[in-house]
């Protein structure tokens, strides 16, 4: 298998782009689609700050890696979920890949801010833990960005797992979640900072591919409350799907974002307050974080 | 050859010259969910692996999302238009490829 562009031996084949690269072009490739997805969303200019929601995992790193090559003044942000070891050794990769690069790393620690950490909060809960985690963790990027002074937040989030969201609120007919599905959510309140996701265009395959190739260290072992998620389940039905026909999933989120989106973004009007024990913005009169907080402080 | 898989860390033997996609179908692991790695390289469904290589299937997959349920409105997670519904901004006339 030959390189689309240079003829020489191909390092990964992008069978959704009938396309091959070796591993300098599918770089040159990647960074492209990243800019693309930048450029055609308006997510942050380069007199802007962005702050990066780090994970430890292929998808944030790179993330993380290319903003700092394009030039872009990044701070890092990593929440401690309290997960055990894995919490321990994903924060670790965070921190060396920080030092490595010389750019700041802000960190957070669940336990502190909502009470306790994430496994004691499924016990409390009785959600599923990715409920809970995936709460706090919007609510605190949002409130670091803002203590912080910088206007936007932009996550690792891939093609794949937007697809796999899309294909769960489909599967539900989630009409609320469905005009919330965007690359890019606009700031549409004082307290809001813009949210973006700038691997949008990007597999899953090919952010790891592409951190492999930059030798970032990543943690590749899976978060051990991610066994049997529902999400997880979506993502292999569409990589099923995916398999016998490539660009599956490429259609089924774009198509939506182009077709399907604005339909719904139109048949939806929201007041937003803020709440009133911390003041970040909710739909209500106590916004869920502190709900969960309180929660857990009764029972821990 | 040995190949190397994860989550957990195992390692299963695989005999004679084969190539990637003939030994992925024999694990039956679908090809969009693994790199497939060989030294410090990545290798493609149509190259073959000998005999005595080991190669690495890395999985890709990963997540854990939120289920979306109402109750997490009343978060941060409001319903808010994308960036490309305000109205100042125009959208490329270039198509998504």
């Amino acid at each position: 298998m030959k390189c689309r562009k240079c003829g020489n031996a191909a390092a990964i084949e992008l069978r959704r782009h009938n396309a091959a690269f070796c591993a300098p072009d599918f770089q040159e490739f990647f960074r492209n689609q990243v800019r693309e997805a930048i450029r055609r969303h308006r997510m942050f200019g380069r007199d802007e700050r962005v702050l990066v929601a780090v994970s430890g995992g292929k998808d944030s790193l790179a993330l993380w890696d290319v903003l700092i090559d394009e030039g872009y003044d990044t701070t890092g942000l990593y929440l401690d979920l309290g997960i055990f070891d894995y919490s321990v050794e994903s924060k670790a990769k965070c921190e060396a890949f920080a030092q490595a690069r010389g750019v700041p790393l802000l960190v957070r620690r669940v336990a502190e801010e909502v009470g306790a950490p994430v496994p004691v909060i499924k016990q409390v809960t009785r959600r599923p833990p990715c409920s809970g985690c995936g709460l706090s963790k919007r609510y605190l990027m949002n409130r670091a960005a803002l203590e912080a002074g910088i206007p936007v937040v932009a996550t690792g989030h891939n093609l794949d797992d937007e697809a796999a969201t899309l294909f769960g609120s489909v599967m539900h007919w989630q009409m609320d979640a469905l005009p919330r599905q965007s690359p890019a959510l606009a700031s549409t309140h004082p307290k809001l900072v813009r949210r973006v996701k700038p691997l949008y265009r990007l597999s899953e395959r090919e952010t790891a591919a592409f951190a492999f190739m930059r030798k970032i260290d990543y943690i590749v072992e899976e978060c051990p409350f991610a066994i049997g998620a529902t999400s997880i389940a979506h993502k292999e039905t569409l990589n099923r799907m995916e398999d016998a026909s490539p660009g599956a999933k490429h259609n089924f989120l774009f198509g939506f974002l182009e077709k399907a989106r604005p339909a719904f973004e139109q048949a939806e009007t929201v007041v937003l307050n803020e709440c009133a024990r911390c003041g970040q913005v909710t739909t209500g009169t106590l916004c869920a974080f502190c709900k969960l907080a309180d929660q857990v402080k009764r029972s821990v | 050859m040995k190949v190397v898989l994860r989550n957990p860390r195992r390692e299963v033997e695989v005999t004679g010259n084969r190539r990637v996609k003939e030994i992925l179908r024999e694990l039956n692991i679908i090809p969009e969910t693994v790199l497939v790695i060989r030294g410090d390289d990545l290798v493609t469904a149509d190259q073959v692996i000998a005999d005595g290589d080991t190669i690495e299937l890395r999985p890709v997959m990963s997540g854990g999302a939120e289920p979306r349920t109402s109750s997490a409105l009343s978060g941060v997670s409001e319903p808010r238009p994308s960036i490309s519904a305000h109205p100042r901004f125009k959208p490329a006339s270039r198509v998504l490829s």
